[in-house]
């Protein structure tokens, strides 16, 4: 463990003493952070980071041609160097944690290590420059990567077909659940009823209720599984499909799936997964195989897209034969002669579920992922993934509670109680982390956990960093102890701590201003407040 | 395997700190009859330099060295190498959404900038912190409305982008929505009259595109007193967003449903982009997707935070405005930067630019015998229809032969425009390229283009 070895030397030595750690961060120590304001508030009238090539044909007067619907200016857009753009985001970026730095810890969302090769790839001309009508004479390379991908991957989830179209997740699930209803509607009855276990994802609910049904709660059982007797209890002719999510968002692996799957297709449902948590399975099994009718994959999870600070994402839907006709259109078909083209005429199609043919750049980025793995680095990235989850939780489960004693898989789930009886949450512990360098593992969830600690390693960390969090974790459960306000009032050694979340829903300033004061106080010479001391009643 | 952090060493030291024998055991809850026994059937393991030459080949079999005229929802900009020097910043691609805010601002406040710099050119109040892109985003819109007014009626011009509508009667259909289109006047803009008449008591919104698909700028403010006169919202989606550096905003609709890909974000065959809605403030409630909004910290510094999540999936579950949870930040980020560099004044000169290269392509290739500008009278920003006496296939075929991609062929979504093509000139086509296509229209041998 870090804290037996000698420190490394860039490791603060002195904060034994007189320091808020109990013990010693091994990973981090303070840093200069450069303060810097809006870009708004660096605007000023003739700067510019532009110079456009010279019009090659006659200018024209925007007025005579446009008339009444003519631009008068352009408001508060900034005017501002190259320079001070660069160094304004450069500036902005130091104040992120992101996957490049560390672990990540966020349970769900596998942050895993995205490739910069898949980057380089998904920026080459021809590839970054394919526009979506130019005649598919001209597309085959860019379409050869749709049809690439879309074989791996029906080959990874063990499926007969694929849409590429969805933009994210929820979009998947959005599309999955349309072509739920599709077959049922084409046997006569859309049925009414989603189930959905109440260890779901909250995308879950939202997308059964914008597909027109009703959703049921289905409880788990002690085992925080599905519980087969209330599943066959709920299940009857008006249940649509049930939305599961496997492994289950508390990393353990449904072992009674070919059952559950029984149960549903005996009253003829059908069984949606939820594929957020597919990086436990690639290589080790197959969600075709074990009775999974449709399913949504996460690019930007299971297959090293960047997750972007929020997007953006890509939610192929894979399906059986079956669902097969209701795929959104255009759909990718291979022709005799081995070229390839888009048939729209689909008529029993759930339709299209966005513009063209999706988050094409995110296809790139996943095709060369698979392609850089192979089948065996596939499998070996699952198993480190499950490898990493087991070792943190057999490192910390001594002194934070474990719920469910069932074997994990790619992600251990801990509750907050033993540090409770001490005034500390899981989400206090989350802010704590920061101070030790990590980003915090997802908090609350799943909702069957009261106080969960969702940790997710992936197969990205290396013993070192994870002996790092597991050092970590274990001296804030020290302080839980012996100091739990140093943990109430973390993070102490970020920019800011602890925003106004409250003040912020409540009286919501979702853009800026120009502030009176400042602007009066620049234009008689005086310095405008420093940032960031600008206090938000400013706005 | 190259991105794995471990040695064999680590890996056996790690299953004895876990006290099992192989790897194996701890896939033990896997049915056994459902376990993979062999390797899947993909390709085989690739050096980086293999995927490099892989994905070339592809490149290359594309429209790769074309000049192209190609527009309808997917602009060719060119796009300032410093947008790709800051978003491969790892602090910006490898971060997670923003909820931790502490370890996050650097994402929050560009969120923040770029909400405002929307609201700006919008003329709208507020805006989210983006959407999948201009088709969901339309649909989303019409959704809110719904939600908003309480009503279920719907109409929709017909000069929408066609896979917009698509798109819109996709998510429309189990959202108990009754939808009427009104077509086009002989002027290509919403028709005026059939409108008003279509807009009942029960119409939750009118969706119109401005410019609409055949690139002609809407009357907004008309539109807007129409809707409103039956209590209806206007929603307006703008897919050429450049067009909001010349082209009045639409400060009368009610949501403004923005799809962003025009400020530096990369065709890339048609995604990722960047759909965003912007709103009055009054509809912030039935907003969907992530905003950001100012705050201060328990020491009262200035700083960021997502908020108002209580629309939000992840807490509202079947009651959310949405389902969306990732949305397009990255994307969102790009845009934000494109117009930082542009600004105030350079997005006004480079749309300029757009209106005059538009419209000398328009003259001159309308020029051409037999060919003829539809809707030649309304106001247009860099897209217009060109009827030719071939048929558009034909005419593009040769103008492929001179490694020119020819305007989008409309007669399959409108059957009534059928030697009709829709074309789009930007600062990216040079006066050479569009007297190469108007050589190539006239039946003339085109001069050889010294580049494209």
């Amino acid at each position: 463990m870090a804290t037996e070895t000698v420190p490394p030397s860039n490791a603060t030595a002195s904060e034994s003493k007189g320091s808020p750690f109990v013990g010693e961060r091994s990973k981090v120590s303070s840093h200069i952070s450069q303060n810097e304001g809006l870009i708004f508030e660096k605007s000023s009238p003739g700067k510019k980071a532009y110079r456009l090539a010279p019009l090659d044909v006659p200018a024209v007067d925007a007025n005579a041609l446009l008339g009444k619907h003519a631009r008068e200016d352009l408001g508060l857009l900034p005017e501002v160097s190259e320079i001070e753009i660069i160094r304004h985001f450069t500036r902005l970026s130091t104040w992120n944690y992101a996957i490049d730095l560390g672990m990540y810890p966020l349970g769900s969302c596998t942050m895993k290590y995205n490739p910069r090769v898949n980057e380089m790839v998904a920026r080459l001309e021809g590839i970054a420059d394919a526009h979506p009508y130019q005649p598919e004479s001209l597309s085959q390379g860019a379409m050869r990567v749709m049809w690439m991908l879309q074989e791996c991957l029906k080959e990874i989830t063990g499926m007969d077909a694929i849409t590429l179209q969805p933009a994210a997740g929820a979009h998947g699930e959005f599309t999955g659940i349309l072509l739920v209803r599709a077959y049922h509607e084409s046997k006569g009855n859309p049925r009414k009823k989603i189930l959905i276990p109440d260890s779901a994802h909250g995308t879950n609910p939202a997308t059964a209720a914008i597909c027109g049904y009703q959703v049921q709660n289905l409880k788990s059982n002690s085992d925080g599984m599905v519980d087969l007797a209330e599943l066959e209890k709920l299940v009857d002719e008006e249940t649509a499909a049930l939305m599961l999510t496997n492994p289950s968002t508390i990393g353990v692996f449904e072992s009674e799936i070919h059952k559950i799957a029984d149960v549903l297709h005996a009253k003829g449902a059908l069984l949606y997964m939820d594929g957020a948590n597919m990086n436990a399975l690639v290589g080790k099994t197959r969600p075709g195989d074990f009775g999974a009718d449709v399913m949504h994959l996460n690019l930007h999870k299971t297959f090293s897209t960047p997750h972007g600070g929020g997007g953006p994402g890509s939610g192929p839907v894979a399906c059986k034969k079956i669902l097969e006709p209701f795929l959104p259109t255009p759909v990718l078909v291979e022709t005799p002669e081995n070229t390839l083209t888009f048939h729209y005429d689909h008529p029993e199609s759930v339709g299209r579920v966005r513009m063209f043919y999706g988050n094409y750049g995110m296809f790139v980025r996943a095709l060369a992922y698979i392609l850089a793995n192979g089948p065996d680095g596939l499998r070996q990235t699952t198993e480190d993934a499950v490898l990493n989850a087991n070792y943190i939780r057999s490192k910390l489960e001594d002194v934070y509670e474990l719920p469910y004693k069932t074997a994990t898989l790619h992600e251990v789930v801990f509750s907050d109680r033993r540090q409770a009886r001490n005034g500390v949450k899981t989400g206090d512990i989350a802010k704590r982390l920061i101070d030790y360098g990590f980003h915090p593992y997802t908090t609350s969830f799943p909702m069957i956990v009261p106080g969960a600690l969702m940790i997710e390693p992936t197969e990205s960390e290396s013993k070192e960093e994870l002996d790092q969090f597991v050092d970590a974790m274990r001296q804030i459960a020290r302080e839980a102890e012996e100091n739990p306000e140093i943990i109430l009032h973390a993070p102490h050694a970020t920019r800011v701590s602890r925003m106004d979340e409250v003040g912020a829903a409540r009286k919501p300033v979702l853009r800026w201003k120009p502030d009176a004061d400042a602007s009066e106080a620049a234009a008689s010479g005086e310095n405008p407040p420093l940032v960031p001391a600008t206090a938000a009643k400013e706005y | 395997m190259r991105y794995l952090p471990k040695s064999p060493a680590d890996r056996a030291a790690m299953l004895e700190e876990i006290g099992v024998g192989s790897i194996d055991d701890l896939f033990l809850s896997i049915p056994a009859e459902y376990r993979l026994t062999g390797d899947l059937n993909i390709p085989a393991q690739m050096g980086e330099q293999e995927i490099v030459n892989f994905f070339r080949a592809a490149a290359d079999r594309t429209a790769n060295g074309y000049a192209s005229f190609l527009g309808a929802g997917a602009y060719r900009h060119y796009r300032p190498v410093v947008i790709d020097a800051l978003v491969q910043r790892g602090e910006f691609l490898t971060s997670y959404t923003p909820y931790q805010a502490e370890i996050s601002q650097g994402t929050l406040q560009a969120i923040f900038e770029f909400q405002t710099m929307i609201c700006e050119l919008t003329g709208m109040e507020i805006a989210n912190a983006s959407m999948y892109d201009g088709s969901t985003g339309a649909a989303e819109s019409v959704m809110m409305a719904a939600r908003v007014t309480r009503r279920s009626h719907i109409v929709v011009a017909n000069t929408v982008h066609p896979e917009y509508r698509e798109v819109l009667r996709t998510y429309a259909q189990h959202q108990g929505l009754s939808k009427q289109r009104v077509g086009y006047g002989a002027d290509g803009r919403i028709d005026m009259q059939v409108l008003d008449a279509a807009i009942t008591d029960k119409t939750a919104c009118v969706l119109i595109q401005s410019p609409n698909f055949f690139g002609v700028i809407e009357d907004v403010a008309a539109i807007a007193e129409v809707a409103h006169a039956k209590g209806a919202l206007l929603i307006v989606s703008v897919a050429e967003a450049l067009s909001l550096g010349i082209v009045r905003p639409p400060s009368e609709a009610d949501i403004v449903s923005l799809e962003a890909q025009s400020f530096g974000v990369a065709i890339s065959y048609g995604g990722p982009y960047c759909g965003v809605l912007a709103c009055k403030e009054k509809f912030i409630r039935q907003m969907p997707g992530r905003l950001t909004g100012a705050t201060v910290d328990q020491q009262g510094r200035r700083g960021f935070v997502l908020t108002l999540s209580t629309r939000e999936q992840h807490i509202r579950r079947e009651k959310a405005t949405s389902n969306i949870c990732t949305n397009q930040a990255l994307v969102a980020l790009m845009t934000c930067i494109y117009l930082t560099i542009y600004g105030k004044a350079g997005m006004r000169e480079l749309a300029e630019q757009n209106l005059a290269k538009a419209h000398y392509a328009a003259q001159t290739l309308a020029a051409t015998p037999g060919s003829k500008l539809l809707f030649a009278n309304s106001p247009r920003f860099n897209e217009f229809v060109l009827e030719t006496a071939e048929a558009p296939d034909v005419l593009n075929a040769r103008l492929l032969q001179q490694k020119m991609v020819g305007g989008l062929p409309l007669s399959a979504w409108y059957p009534e425009l059928r030697n009709a093509s829709l074309w789009c000139a930007t600062e990216q086509n040079s006066r050479a390229q569009m007297d190469a296509a108007a050589a190539v229209l006239a039946g003339k041998e085109a001069p050889a283009l010294a580049y494209v």
